[in-house]
């Protein structure tokens, strides 16, 4: 059937002219930023940045940088998926980070093996009451159901009491952060067993971020969840009006952010074998910075898991060619910045433009 | 059977000391069109909240269809056929047409809880469908609604109350933003809906709408209703001494003055 028509007050319209996906400027941002790095590294290093130049080498890329570069943004890229659901509602998660950190300290407690080397873990945290070498369901209970609460708190908080989600999340960031420290005065949690730390080995954390991105991806768009999400984002009031049910929603958002943070948490602790208080420091700005690169507008509404992922695609790209170009970390962060400024402005821009138009 | 659709009595909202709607009794037959008047902060569009539970009145009570009524929200309005068309839309601006249309209660394929997959093709059917019903003409209904002039947003608007099996449109100040051609446009659409025999309740400044589509006009003044005219024993300079307060029907007066 027609799906279009003439104009009102007769306006005509090219019914099949429409806005380009957000997500092509970013996919074409990746590939500009691949290409800068491919021509410094010939200019530079003699180097090629993403092709093979190894003759002892089979094949055309450079296969074990391209996996450095998705493996390296994989974890905080789980917590950016969660993220870029919240921020669709229009609000912001800034507690990842510390709820990685004490999920991580927690779970791993779960986790740890009895023996080190043949010798006794006495140093494990439930050492003297036996709970040790766990079946790997426990501790990946413990871990999600962890995120799963400190979201749900965040979303209750946001949904009823009406504080703002920076505020909020800003509480349970320092909040999270003592749990983590006091959990266990401190001290490292270290050893997990075999099956916990064979989560975050080899690619594995790649093929869980993959399968979040899929799974919210196709919620985000084919779901009521997706569709009340970005009516939240687009206009409280009219989806308010619509009669969805908005305090309950966001909790729903905040708490799959939380469960996701968790998540990330696992992964995260399980590849470096150890949990630390001190871990998953700022991944709730890398988190935020890869979604806004990634077009997701923090003023809701706009946005998706494929932008997402390509912005923090760009982000491991960004860390990787730094890497090559042997430059110090501190140019790292440096760029990392400008280029979020430079989202945020481009998003800004995008938004006068559509309000301009209409 | 009676053929009254809505009944309000002693309908009433404060808000802390302010008595923004006081004891408005209000009746609308089938196939009516009454148009609300009043300055601002008479208490129209209280009124019209109270009547689809955007917000829970004080007290009063509300008969729909010949039975009382307490909705819970607005979703349970309209889903028992009262549909309203706000001041302020309730379009979410990202959102294209058929998301709009459905939005609070879309077609779903397969019910997963708050996972239920989306049936964009039958939303996309229907829309097409409730757009032809009211004649609204929009060039393309995938574009999200921030991309479309104000008269094409009032006709979404308007669209999405007859897309559903409505009892009661109620349109609160659906013209207001609109210039002279969209104006009309959204005249014509309340014209076919009346034809249909739609009751409509419209909120409006506009005396020349309100004389030209409406068959009874109700003027609320501080929160109170202060008079109910046929259209045909009154006229534009009667109805403003009303709205400004130089004239209160004698059934009126005794709410009027308190």
């Amino acid at each position: 059937m027609a799906d279009t028509a003439h104009g009102i007050g007769g306006l005509s319209f090219d019914s099949k002219k429409r806005d380009l996906p957000p997500e092509l400027g970013v996919g074409i941002a990746l590939v500009l930023i691949i290409v800068v790095f491919e021509a410094l590294g010939w200019l530079f290093m003699n180097d090629s940045f993403l092709f093979n130049t190894r003759e002892n080498i089979d094949g055309i890329f450079n296969v074990a940088r391209i996996k450095i570069i998705i493996l390296q943004v994989a974890i905080i890229g789980i917590i950016a998926i969660g993220v870029t659901q919240v921020i669709i509602t229009g609000g912001i998660d800034l507690s990842s980070g510390s709820v990685v950190a004490a999920t991580a300290m927690i779970a791993m407690s779960f986790a740890q093996a009895g023996q080190i080397y043949g010798n006794p873990n006495d140093r494990a945290v439930f050492f003297e009451l036996g709970w040790v070498d766990l079946p790997i369901i426990v501790p990946l209970i413990v871990g999600l159901g962890c995120g799963l609460v400190a979201g749900a708190i965040n979303g209750l908080l946001i949904a009823y009491t009406k504080i703002p989600p920076f505020i909020a999340t800003l509480g349970m960031m320092v909040t999270a952060r003592g749990v983590a420290k006091w959990w266990t005065k401190g001290q490292p949690v270290s050893f997990p067993t075999d099956s916990y730390a064979a989560i975050g080995s080899g690619m594995t954390p790649v093929f869980i971020f993959a399968a979040v991105a899929i799974l919210f991806g196709l919620a985000l768009k084919y779901t009521v969840y997706g569709k009340h999400t970005y009516a939240i984002g687009s206009s409280e009031a009219a989806a308010r009006m619509s009669g969805i049910k908005v305090d309950r929603h966001k909790v729903l958002v905040y708490t799959i952010a939380g469960l996701l943070a968790g998540l990330a948490a696992i992964v995260l602790s399980s590849k470096n074998l150890t949990a630390q208080a001190g871990m998953g420091m700022m991944y709730e700005l890398d988190a935020i910075a890869m979604a806004v690169i990634g077009g997701v507008s923090l003023t809701g509404g706009r946005g998706s898991i494929l932008g997402t992922v390509l912005g923090a695609l760009i982000f491991g790209v960004i860390i990787s060619g730094f890497t090559f170009l042997k430059l110090d970390a501190y140019y790292q962060e440096m760029v990392k910045g400008a280029i979020i400024v430079g989202a945020v402005v481009l998003d800004q821009w995008r938004q006068r433009r559509a309000a301009m138009k209409s | 059977m009676s053929d009254i659709v809505l009944k309000t009595e002693g309908l009433t909202k404060h808000y802390g000391g302010v008595h923004a709607l006081e004891g408005a009794n209000f009746e609308i037959r089938r196939g009516e069109c009454v148009a609300i008047m009043g300055d601002n902060g008479a208490g129209k569009s209280t009124f019209v909240r109270q009547i689809t539970a955007v917000e829970q009145r004080t007290s009063g009570r509300i008969w729909f269809n010949g039975g009382h009524v307490e909705f819970a929200d607005p979703l349970e309005a309209r889903e028992a056929g009262i549909e309203t068309v706000f001041q302020t839309l309730a379009l979410a601006d990202h959102l294209n047409v058929p998301d709009n249309l459905f939005l609070g209660r879309e077609l779903v394929k397969f019910r997963l809880g708050p996972f239920s997959i989306l049936d964009y093709k039958a939303m996309r059917k229907a829309t097409i469908e409730g757009l032809e019903k009211t004649g609204v003409k929009i060039p393309n209904i995938s574009n999200t609604i921030q991309n479309m002039s104000g008269g094409q947003r009032q006709c979404v608007a308007i669209a999405r109350t007859a897309t559903f099996k409505s009892k009661l449109i109620i349109m609160d100040e659906p013209t207001a933003a609109l210039g002279v051609q969209e104006t009309a446009q959204v005249e014509n659409i309340v014209r076919t809906l009346k034809g249909q025999g739609e009751p409509v309740i419209l909120i409006s400044h506009n005396m020349r709408q309100v004389m030209d589509l409406c068959d009874r006009i109700v003027v609320f003044r501080r929160g109170r209703i202060v008079a109910n005219l046929r259209k045909d024993e009154t006229d534009g300079q009667d109805v403003v001494a009303y709205i400004t307060g130089a004239k209160t029907q004698a059934e009126y007066e005794d709410v009027a003055a308190a």
